[in-house]
């Protein structure tokens, strides 16, 4: 399972990775391969304010509907359109075409409530057991 | 295979109506007449026959095979049901009959009084309505009555918690209803984990939908606890009632300390469903949620006479026409009547029984994650078979060869790879035996020859759809 640098991973499986103010945020490839084929990313809508944790917006795939709660506190700013047509980009793409949406946080020290790369790699390997 | 219109042959026809003589026609305005003929396809009385008893054979019912859909109780529907939502006095009525001379319906007000009064003594509940076309519906309509209490109260609610085993609508139910909804997650033993919730209850949560027994098909022990915290903060306990079924007459919400609950008639009371039939979802409440109910209401006076309740400013309106799908509460009304008190706790103990049956035998060949004795149903995973490839869906499809509907896979979706397996009542010990026999024998071929599960159904016209291309590609066509 593939598990990127950089990034910041909730429990919930879903990333976030930060330039500045700025969050983009998506699932990870551990979430998109226990979902099975992606048929439609519930894209947020742009102003919405979410607090850490919080359900952000919606996925559903082949097997199931399922929540997506959002890594940081913030205010979506962008959401990746390109899943309208091809949500199929979560699946082949987890950490950069099948981004979900961007945030603007203003909180970056929340992080402190997620995992890094190397955390999470540790987290996966105990639900695999 | 051709659909009804590709059978269409021109000039075709079955019964000819005839040319609508002149008079009759003008009685119509010029503007409504119609112009062209209707596109309607052309064929014999013999061509239709055919062609619906042919897609009927192609249809898969519990009226032919063994259908053990967890969650979705697809018992057998006895035919005296049916007999009874045909009389033609009751198939004749309209139901604005009521509203202008209720002397002239005093028979359907009877029914529908009297189901909601067993109802209330099968659940423990102060009042019923019939209204609700369904399960979902019911939720809804709960939690609406739930805002309608708050309301009056002065109360200022926001969320509504629903623990991680509940059914998939009740979530959906309250946010459509405009509330944010909590999840808590459940405890090793699969119940709702106690002190999480404890930690997650504050003032504002207008109310607790706890599905019981659970999606994992157990009960709910600390039941007495959750309805102390939610109590604690004035929230209202909603008890979806789709799985009533294992608990007639053995324990009743009411008594719980619940305060709204939904029933599925077409569920636990064996009226059809799942393409076979309209549902209806009736909504009971408790003494402080009884003035926020739906009206139009049936009650009865003194001397025996049903009568319709005059409006009632605080409740909540109408939530469907009339009193709902009458028709569905008359095959209710019979079933419960033809089983009475001890009958309905026979078929509580029987779906329980069937259920542990099929979870004691199959232990040994599927992973079993809450071992525990469950209730009307049993969740299996597919971790076993895994190893070899294998994934949950493929046993589901295997089984279709086998003559079995499949069981619910990959729900509830705290289990990974879920196989929820529900008998029902209705299901003989010797028709239980044959399909744990399938199932045991699908667990060993999964092991010696993988690929042949993966590859099944093989029997089928269509083996495997491509379901990834169905849900992304939605096309619907309307003529």
């Amino acid at each position: 399972m593939n598990v990127k640098d950089g990034y910041f991973y909730s429990k919930e499986h879903e990333w976030v990775k930060i330039d500045g103010n700025k969050a983009k945020v998506g699932i990870s490839d551990y979430a998109q391969h226990k979902l099975g084929d992606i048929t439609y990313v519930d894209l947020p809508p742009v102003g919405k304010a979410v607090k850490q944790l919080e359900i952000l917006t919606g996925i559903e795939s082949v097997k199931a509907a399922s929540d997506i709660y959002s890594p940081m506190t913030g205010k979506v700013i962008a959401v990746n359109k390109a899943l309208e047509n091809a949500p199929e980009l979560v699946n082949a793409s987890p950490f950069e075409d099948g981004w979900i949406a961007q945030l603007e946080i203003s909180n970056p020290a929340e992080t402190a409530n997620l995992m890094n790369a190397a955390a999470y790699k540790t987290f996966l390997s105990g639900l695999e057991e | 295979m051709e659909n009804i219109f590709e059978k269409s042959v021109t000039g075709r026809h079955g019964v000819d109506a005839g040319t609508p003589d002149e008079k009759s026609v003008n009685k119509i305005p010029a503007n409504l007449r119609r112009v062209k003929d209707s596109p309607l396809p052309e064929l014999s009385e013999l061509d239709v026959v055919r062609h619906y008893t042919r897609l009927s054979k192609l249809n898969f019912s519990v009226d032919s095979e063994f259908y053990p859909l967890g969650s979705c109780t697809m018992k057998y529907n006895p035919k005296a049901n049916e007999a009874a939502a045909v009389i033609p006095g009751f198939t004749g009525l309209h139901p604005y009959m009521a509203m202008i001379d209720d002397t002239a319906a005093q028979g359907a007000l009877e029914v529908i009084y009297n189901i909601s009064s067993l109802l209330c003594e099968i659940t423990g509940m102060k009042k019923f309505t019939t209204q609700p076309y369904a399960g979902a519906h019911g939720e809804l309509t709960g939690i609406l009555l739930t805002a309608a209490y708050h309301r009056k109260k002065g109360n200022k609610k926001k969320y509504i918690v629903v623990p991680e085993s509940a059914h998939g609508t009740n979530p959906a139910s309250a946010a459509v209803a405009g509330y944010s909804v909590i999840t808590v997650p459940v405890d090793a033993e699969g119940g709702m984990d106690v002190d999480i919730f404890r930690e997650k209850m504050n003032d504002e949560v207008a109310g607790v939908m706890m599905t019981m027994p659970s999606t994992l098909g157990v009960f709910e022990k600390k039941i007495k606890q959750i309805v102390e915290i939610a109590r604690k903060h004035d929230a209202v306990m909603y008890y979806d009632g789709a799985n009533l079924n294992a608990i007639l007459g053995k324990v009743r919400p009411g008594d719980m300390g619940f305060d709204i609950v939904h029933i599925n008639l077409h569920k636990t009371f064996s009226t059809p469903h799942g393409g076979g039939g309209p549902g209806s979802g009736m909504v009971g409440v408790s003494e402080r949620i009884a003035q926020f109910l739906p009206q139009p209401y049936v009650d009865k006076n003194t001397s025996g006479k049903f009568f319709i309740s005059p409006d009632n400013k605080d409740s909540i309106g109408k939530v469907a026409s009339f009193f709902g799908n009458f028709g569905v509460l008359l095959k209710a009304y019979t079933y419960i009547i033809m089983l009475g008190k001890e009958g309905l706790i026979d078929v509580s103990e029987m779906a329980v029984l069937n259920a542990n049956y099929i979870m004691v035998k199959l232990k040994p060949f599927y992973d079993l994650p809450y071992d525990r004795i469950c209730m009307h149903e049993c969740v299996f995973t597919a971790k076993k078979q895994i190893k070899n490839g294998v994934h949950a869906l493929d046993i589901a499809k295997a089984l279709i060869d086998r003559g079995y509907h499949p069981p619910t896979i990959y729900f509830p979706l705290v289990v990974e790879e879920a196989i929820m397996i529900e008998p029902t009542e209705t299901e003989s010990k010797q028709e239980l035996d044959m399909f744990i026999e399938a199932m045991k024998e699908i667990a060993m071929t999964a092991q010696s020859d993988p690929e042949k599960i993966k590859n099944s159904p093989s029997t089928t016209r269509i083996s495997r759809p491509d379901e990834t291309k169905a849900a992304r590609e939605l096309k619907l066509t309307c003529f």
